[in-house]
């Protein structure tokens, strides 16, 4: 026996002893679904993006990328979007939401200054799909069908692309060479566009065209009207005629006070427009309460800041060369405005109705299985109306009408149109569960309030059609990405790698499988999931 | 500044590591090589604070000495569960010899390091609260009065748990141990007893003195950085939460350690020759409710009628602390970032109120509780 005095032993390390052995419960990596990605209605993967933007440089090529993978329009996007993802974004309970809107606009504007092109096309399939409509539902619809590797030609009723992206939203919200951009990068992928092709009847132009599907996304462009008794020299236009004609060489005549007549983004935008064409009153005339307008908050704001006047509970009765009757209104107890019989006179030289928007549906006329309700056509969750291979989304069907839910209803009708072309059901993967604000242990973000847009002086604004939120630069944008809390999602902090006290998590370094839990050791203490900052580790009991 | 401030917002700043740094900037415990000092298969229990702290003081040593360290270990929780005999999960040079002389035996390590020329290896001597406060008291201060170089880490986790949840000099009033019965007039550990270590190294005016928790872990490796930077006799306290032995759930380790310096009522701070020259400030202050309630040794103030007098004791030791150490920041203290504050002297975690910073100053004022 070599071994020291009163030794019999051989010394051994304690990695013989396996104490995995005495776990109850296991730490797993999960991954939650965080709630901006939850809230896009055009199914950006938000988290995800804004990852690889936080890195910086290359990191926004990359980061821009993994938007087009759902959304073509970046920049659009980034000016346009009512933004769900910041209403819902975790760290609006922390200290503000996340900017993402404004990141997402720094990303599409560096792609257009950078020239990147879209991925090209799959193989061809062979296959040939109508698009009816050149707005953001078709051109969303158009681009992912191009890439699935079908061909794919639009029919635009109209002399330009761009739909409602064009017609309805006023200059100063998107300037109309980042459409532009945007729309061409979409052709570039060689999806032939035809203009002022206005589809009567759907199936014949299906086969005119030898087409194998179609889509439909004609949007909704007539403007509402109502019924005002009204004298000869009443001027009385709908707010998206107004709108549109602003795209046109001659400017509307509107005078020099103008009433708008409604409560949705559009009136703010018309009311907007006429104090950009020179009115020195637009006055909004909402028969509800400002906090039942449909209008979002900020497009309020900004046209209060830029002198639009609101008249709250009030209907138009009547109008007459020069002059309104407007009819007091109150809310009763279900929040439902009621006359109150009182009256009074309002001065207009011009009265803008901004009541909303109908569909012009008679392409559809005489199609079998087709079901139209309220105004709007009935889909299927696979967006396909009852006529077997036609497809249909965007403002024409049931649904918010904004920009991003159209170009949201372009995406899935392109996978599902994909996949009834292949013969084969699309069917989306399973919905993770949400990463909700309880599951994050926030204590490990820094405090970092939100980079403000820079925004164009009032003064300015009113007078001129200039883009009135300005963008982020380099140093800011970055700023805002980082601040993303990555919720339900690991984005390799090392601290589960840092804080088990028995080394049971081990760093592999491997891009996608960062971590690894060794359940020789872990001992199922937990510390690892309370501690990880964004939830993206759960404890799951043994089986015994 | 004690380690380059990280100049971006977000999760980076107080998480162990992060892909978007450059590796130099990430903590010990993020790289792939740490030297995981103790390694697995030791048998500390679920959610061991102290296991995590001295790996945490261990691999940060090693890597400041480019890995020559010998460590003595006194006995306790820390030597009992690392190293049943054959086996142990130490992988660096490590020698157990008794409760009461740890610190004695790094002496003589260092001694005979000496002799032997080869004072590039260093010295590390290490217990729980029990070995250090008490029993390995007189060897302690003997190594600080004679100024042996040596780093003495004492892993603070309030009794002695190794046996059984006895009280010792570093448990906190109101806490239950086995010895200190939550019943009568003033249930668990008595207030006006005890000792507070870190202020008694401080009377030994020795080169450096530093306290620190497991919640901050950058904090704690910049401590033991610099600590390997100084010769001569430095001690560094360091707060680990015990979940058997306070009660409170395996994966609240962290957490309660976050909670007792975000209450003040653990001053995380650094001294050099007996003045204290930077704290870290609280970051967001809580009451001491939050930091008792998760744990069952203070179950007894939380039944019906609550102790509100206990609590609010406890919490005039917090107050008391903020004020000492001045803990609170200061409105122009820039940003909340770990080790910010812990910074040199003029900086913006500048010292306290400079008559309460001499340790005497500080230990006239320190049996405030046997009122």
């Amino acid at each position: 026996m070599d071994k020291p005095f009163a030794i019999t032993l051989d010394v051994g390390t304690s990695l013989a002893n396996k104490t995995g052995s005495w776990r109850t419960e296991r730490a797993v990596y999960s991954d939650r679904l965080p709630p901006c990605n939850n809230a896009c209605p055009a199914g950006e993967n938000i988290q995800r993006w804004l990852y690889h933007a936080e890195e910086g440089g290359d990191g926004y090529e990359r980061a821009w990328r993994q938007i087009m993978e759902d959304n073509p329009f970046p920049a659009i996007m980034g000016r346009v979007c009512y933004h769900p993802c910041e209403t819902s974004c975790n760290r609006g309970q922390l200290d503000e939401a996340v900017g993402i809107n404004s990141v997402e606009r720094f990303l599409g504007d560096e792609a257009i200054r950078q020239g990147w092109k879209a991925e090209p096309a799959a193989a061809p399939t062979g296959k040939h799909v109508l698009v009816v409509g050149a707005g953001p539902s078709g051109l969303s619809a158009a681009y992912h069908l191009r890439r699935l590797g079908h061909d794919v030609t639009i029919h635009e009723a109209g002399p330009m692309t761009g739909g409602m992206m064009r017609f309805g939203i006023p200059k100063y919200r998107l300037p109309r060479d980042v459409l532009d951009a945007e729309v061409q990068r979409i052709l570039d992928m060689g999806v032939r566009l035809e203009l002022n092709r206005k589809v009567t009847n759907v199936l014949d132009s299906m086969r005119e065209g030898g087409f194998d599907a179609a889509f439909l996304a004609i949007g909704a462009h007539i403007g509402k009207r109502a019924y005002i008794p009204a004298g000869e020299a009443a001027r009385i236009v709908d707010a998206v005629t107004l709108l549109r004609s602003m795209e046109g060489e001659e400017r509307p005549l509107l005078g020099r006070r103008v009433v708008v007549y409604g409560g949705g983004n559009t009136a703010m935008d018309a009311a907007r427009t006429a104090k950009r064409l020179g009115a020195e009153e637009a006055i909004v005339v909402y028969r509800r309460t400002r906090d039942r307008m449909p209008a979002h908050d900020f497009e309020v704001e900004e046209a209060e800041e830029e002198g639009v006047m609101m008249k709250w509970l009030s209907t138009i009765k009547q109008a007459d060369g020069g002059k309104l009757v407007l009819e007091k209104m109150e809310l009763d107890e279900t929040g439902f405005p009621q006359p109150t019989g009182e009256v009074e006179e309002l001065e207009a030289d011009s009265l803008v109705l901004a009541l909303g928007q109908e569909a012009d549906l008679s392409l559809l006329d005489g199609i079998p299985g087709i079901e139209v309700e309220d105004g709007v056509v009935q889909v299927g969750p696979n967006m396909m109306t009852g006529h077997a291979g036609i497809f249909a989304g965007g403002d024409m069907v049931p649904a918010e009408r904004t920009v991003t839910v159209g170009i949201g209803h372009g995406k899935k009708a392109a996978r599902h149109v994909d996949g009834w072309l292949r013969g084969a059901e699309y069917r989306p993967p399973p919905k993770h569960q949400l990463a909700t604000f309880d599951t994050l242990n926030t204590w490990y973000y820094a405090d970092a309030p939100r980079t403000m847009q820079p925004q164009l002086e009032v003064a300015r604004r009113r007078s001129t059609f200039e883009e009135v939120v300005g963008g982020l630069d380099e140093d800011n944008a970055l700023f805002e990405a980082r601040r993303c809390m990555s919720c339900g999602t690991c984005f390799s902090c090392d601290n589960c790698y840092g804080v088990c006290p028995d080394n049971a998590v081990l760093k592999l370094g491997l891009p996608g499988e960062e971590y690894a839990i060794d359940y020789d050791y872990c001992k199922g203490c937990g510390i690892c999931v309370q501690e990880c900052p964004s939830g993206a580790i759960e404890m799951v009991p043994e089986t015994i | 500044m004690p380690y380059q401030q990280i100049k971006f917002y977000q999760a980076g700043s107080f998480v162990v590591g992060n892909r978007l740094l450059d590796p130099e900037e990430r903590s010990v415990q993020a790289k792939m090589d740490r030297s995981n000092s103790l390694t697995s298969g030791h048998r500390a229990c679920q959610g061991c604070g102290e296991a995590l702290g001295a790996r945490y003081a261990l691999d940060a040593a090693m890597r400041a000495t480019d890995n020559k360290v010998i460590a003595a270990n006194a006995t306790g929780c820390l030597e009992v569960f690392s190293t049943p005999f054959p086996e142990s999960s130490w992988q660096l040079p490590w020698i157990h010899s008794l409760f009461g002389n740890a610190p004695a035996v790094s002496t003589g390590i260092a001694a005979a390091l000496k002799v032997k020329g080869r004072t590039d290896i260093r010295v590390v001597g290490q217990g729980g609260d029990g070995g250090t406060v008490d029993i390995g008291f007189a060897c302690l201060s003997g190594m600080f009065e004679r100024n042996d170089d040596v780093l003495f880490i004492c892993y603070d986790n309030e009794a002695y748990m190794n046996t059984g949840v006895q009280r010792s000099g570093a448990t906190p009033p109101a806490a239950r141990t086995a010895t200190t019965k939550p019943v009568g007039k003033e249930p668990g550990n008595v207030f006006g007893q005890g000792k507070s270590a870190p202020l008694i190294a401080m009377a030994h005016e020795i080169p450096y003195v530093a306290t620190a928790t497991v919640s901050d872990l950058r904090d704690l490796e910049y401590k033991v950085e610099r600590a390997m930077e100084l010769r001569g006799a430095r001690y560094l306290h360091i707060f680990v939460p015990c979940p058997l032995g306070w009660g409170s759930a395996s994966n609240d380790t962290i957490r309660i350690a976050r909670l007792v310096k975000e209450t003040g009522l653990f001053p995380v701070f650094e001294a050099e020759h007996g003045e204290v020259v930077g704290v870290s400030k609280i970051r967001r202050q809580v009451p001491v409710e939050e930091y008792l309630r998760p744990q069952r040794r203070y179950a007894h103030l939380f039944k019906d009628p609550p102790r509100t007098d206990v609590i609010a004791h406890i919490q005039k030791r917090a107050d008391r602390n903020i004020r000492r150490f001045g803990l609170l920041p200061d409105e122009n203290d820039s940003a909340d970032l770990p080790g910010h504050a812990t910074d040199a002297a003029g900086g913006p975690g500048s010292p306290p109120h400079p008559d309460e910073t001499s340790a005497a100053a500080i230990l006239a004022e320190s049996h405030e509780g046997a009122t």
